[in-house]
């Protein structure tokens, strides 16, 4: 039995749902699409999906974002992880803006600014460029996930380690380290999907050669929306979803917002 | 130094004590000899010849403006369970912090078998922790928990496994050891978190209110169980509450702790009859406190003059009161005699002074007022009747409900007599 009240929040949810999932749902639905127009549905096709492992730019594109979103999320992770760490043990106020700032930050700027950095310093733009970029705007994520993890910590655990006979880093290895690491894994995730759908930051620091699955996606997108952009946009939802699920299996409290 | 063998070295030395008199309650400064005697039990310490495991000398620490811990300064003999007492804030966890080396004194010195401790980090200092939630590590097994300190030491594998056994063992427990401690109960956990702490040996154990989280049922249990295991393995315990009736059954001795002061330090049967002072009496189980101004002093024989109630006499005070001086009487309601007014026998009411103050003339002499039951509480084993004075104040006094079929001797408004003989109270001075 469901109350007027009831009914009505329940049909404004399934309109947000819809909303917010058409979009994603019309993409994924004609991936699959035998016809070439984005038009009426024709019938049930693998053929987009073979016709994209045939594309040598995409695989490219594809390996690119791989090797960028795993070496960037490599490195942010270790850095986020030592500024939640000491964002939590010293509370500084601007530590926290310092590292949190990129977040709030527009990517437009931080693009530009990158860019300007770069060729400031001679930097040829290309792989290294675009993970430079990439560790700089997942650090804050990171750090976030393992604050979040840190502060739920009972501190006289750390007390009772080095009470038992720990050093300050035997103290890190054995207790902070393990029980920190739904945080950090659940941040490393999460810096490794911001990193592979990043369009905007990558945009600017890109060179030739070295486009990634994004940018690949928005050159082809330019001439027409094919069923191949249809494909490899699922997929790259799909990796996205994967890996946010598990990360938020690993750090509930992040992805709830405490 | 055990307990035990203390106590047969101070009936010997008590006989010899006995025969100086001023001796025989008196303590001769910190460093030379401390004689305490309670009734027949006698403790000496000799401050040279044996050293305080531990000794906390003249231990501040500050925070910003307010002061946690004021030039604390307290001996802790081997093989003690000794209790530091006070309500929230008193400093007595700051203490127990500084001597587990979690936190740094602003001033003074720690000293453990006579070495300082100040610049020593805690995982070297020969001491453990229990916390009040026990900290144990979630993402260890029970055994993993009670190995941590022994790896920590570099201590080898095989002899790991079998003295994690035994500690199991040890605390009945020993088919735990492969489970997570969220598995365990709060007894459990506490039995683990004392096994962890215990498993290398450490000169001292440190407790931080550790039954707080337990149910009254297993506070109690546990309690006997501190006891056991405090006497069995002999290591000595520093333990912080904030529950006096936990204090008085589980120590040796108590130090009561307000406004990071040390108030009195003594035994609790000592500190239970003796108070030392108005907050010690009213903090330690229930007290009266009657107040009034010293009239005379005749050895240990002293006349109050009770604000709006008369001149009573106190005997057994060991202390120099001047005359004039104001000061209260504490009565525990337990010492205080309850009975219908017309129970008085005329002669006695008004007992003349005592030229020679024996245990058993001074045992007659009673002190008597009448007044009114004011209110009543019925608790089963006994009733507490508040009995309103003729100066107004409200007197605590307690009855056993002993007597078969019989529940409520007197009714709210009754006149009653109450009286206390002259060694039930003690004075402190305000």
């Amino acid at each position: 039995m469901m109350s007027r009240k009831n009914l009505l929040l329940a049909l404004s949810a399934a309109l947000v749902y819809l909303f917010l999932y058409l979009p994603l749902v019309i993409v994924v639905v004609f991936s699959f699409n035998d016809s070439r127009l984005n038009a009426e549905w024709v019938g049930f096709t693998w053929k987009w999906y073979g016709k994209l492992l045939e594309n040598q730019e995409m695989l490219t594109a594809a390996m690119n974002s791989l090797i960028i979103a795993s070496v960037s999320a490599g490195i942010a992770t270790i850095l986020g992880t030592l500024a939640g760490i000491a964002m939590h043990q010293y509370r500084l106020r601007l530590l926290q803006i310092l590292v949190l700032a990129p977040i709030a930050m527009p990517e437009i700027l931080m693009g530009v600014s990158l860019l300007v950095l770069f060729i400031m310093v001679n930097m040829t733009l290309g792989l290294i460029s675009i993970m430079l970029a990439h560790i700089t705007f997942c650090i804050g994520f990171v750090a976030l996930a393992v604050q979040a993890r840190i502060s739920s910590l009972d501190p006289a655990l750390i007390e009772a380690a080095r009470d038992l006979g720990a050093t300050p880093w035997q103290c890190f290895r054995e207790i902070t380290l393990p029980l920190l690491m739904p945080g950090i894994l659940a941040g490393a995730l999460m810096a490794f999907t911001l990193s592979i759908d990043d369009f905007v930051i990558t945009f600017f620091t890109a060179g030739v050669g070295s486009s990634t699955l994004p940018l690949q996606i928005y050159s082809m997108v330019k001439i027409a929306v094919t069923p191949e952009v249809n494909a490899v946009s699922t997929l790259l939802m799909l990796v996205t979803l994967v890996v946010i699920t598990v990360a938020s299996r690993l750090s509930p409290a992040i992805f709830r917002g405490e | 130094m055990h307990r035990d063998d203390s106590y047969d070295a101070g009936e010997s030395l008590a006989a010899a004590f006995s025969a100086i008199p001023s001796l025989s309650s008196l303590s001769v400064g910190p460093d030379l000899v401390a004689v305490f005697r309670v009734g027949n039990l006698v403790w000496v310490f000799t401050g040279m010849e044996s050293g305080a495991l531990l000794e906390i000398v003249n231990v501040s620490r500050h925070f910003d403006a307010f002061v946690a811990l004021d030039k604390v300064s307290l001996h802790i003999e081997a093989g003690e369970f000794f209790t530091l007492l006070g309500p929230s804030g008193c400093g007595k966890t700051t203490l127990l912090r500084l001597l587990a080396g979690f936190d740094q004194p602003d001033g003074g010195d720690i000293l453990l078998d006579g070495k300082s401790m100040i610049a020593v980090h805690p995982e070297h200092r020969p001491l453990h922790t229990i916390f009040q939630n026990y900290a144990l590590f979630p993402h260890m097994t029970v055994a993993q928990n009670i190995a941590f300190p022994l790896r920590m030491a570099g201590v080898a594998k095989e002899d790991i496994r079998t003295r994690v056994a035994e500690a199991l063992e040890d605390v009945r427990l020993p088919d735990k050891g492969g489970q997570y401690p969220d598995a365990l109960s709060g007894g459990q956990k506490q039995r683990i978190a004392i096994a962890r702490a215990l498993v290398n040996r450490p000169r001292l154990l440190l407790l931080d209110e550790p039954l707080s989280a337990l149910d009254a049922k297993l506070r109690e249990q546990m309690q006997i169980e501190l006891i056991d295991l405090q006497k069995d393995i002999g290591i000595t315990f520093v333990y912080v509450t904030h529950d006096q009736g936990e204090a008085l059954a589980l120590s040796h001795r108590i130090a009561v702790m307000d406004h990071g002061r040390i108030m009195q330090v003594d035994e609790p049967s000592r500190l239970y009859g003796y108070p030392g002072s108005r907050f010690v009496a009213d903090f330690i189980g229930k007290c009266n406190l009657l107040d009034g101004r010293v009239s005379e002093q005749q050895g240990s024989r002293v006349t109050v003059e009770l604000d709006g109630l008369g001149s009573v006499h106190v005997c057994g005070q060991e202390a120099r009161f001047g005359a004039g001086s104001r000061c209260a009487l504490t009565l525990r309601p337990e010492k205080i005699r309850i009975s219908p007014v017309s129970a008085i026998p005329e002669a006695s009411t008004t007992p003349g002074p005592l030229a020679d103050p024996s245990p058993l003339r001074s045992l007659a002499e009673e002190s008597r007022f009448t007044g009114y039951v004011h209110d009543m509480l019925y608790l089963g084993d006994v009733t507490v009747y508040n009995v309103t004075l003729a100066n107004g104040v409200l007197l605590e006094t307690l009855l056993a409900n002993s007597a078969s079929g019989r529940t409520n001797f007197f009714e709210i408004g009754d006149q009653v007599e109450v009286a206390w003989s002259c060694d039930a109270g003690h004075l402190v001075l305000d």
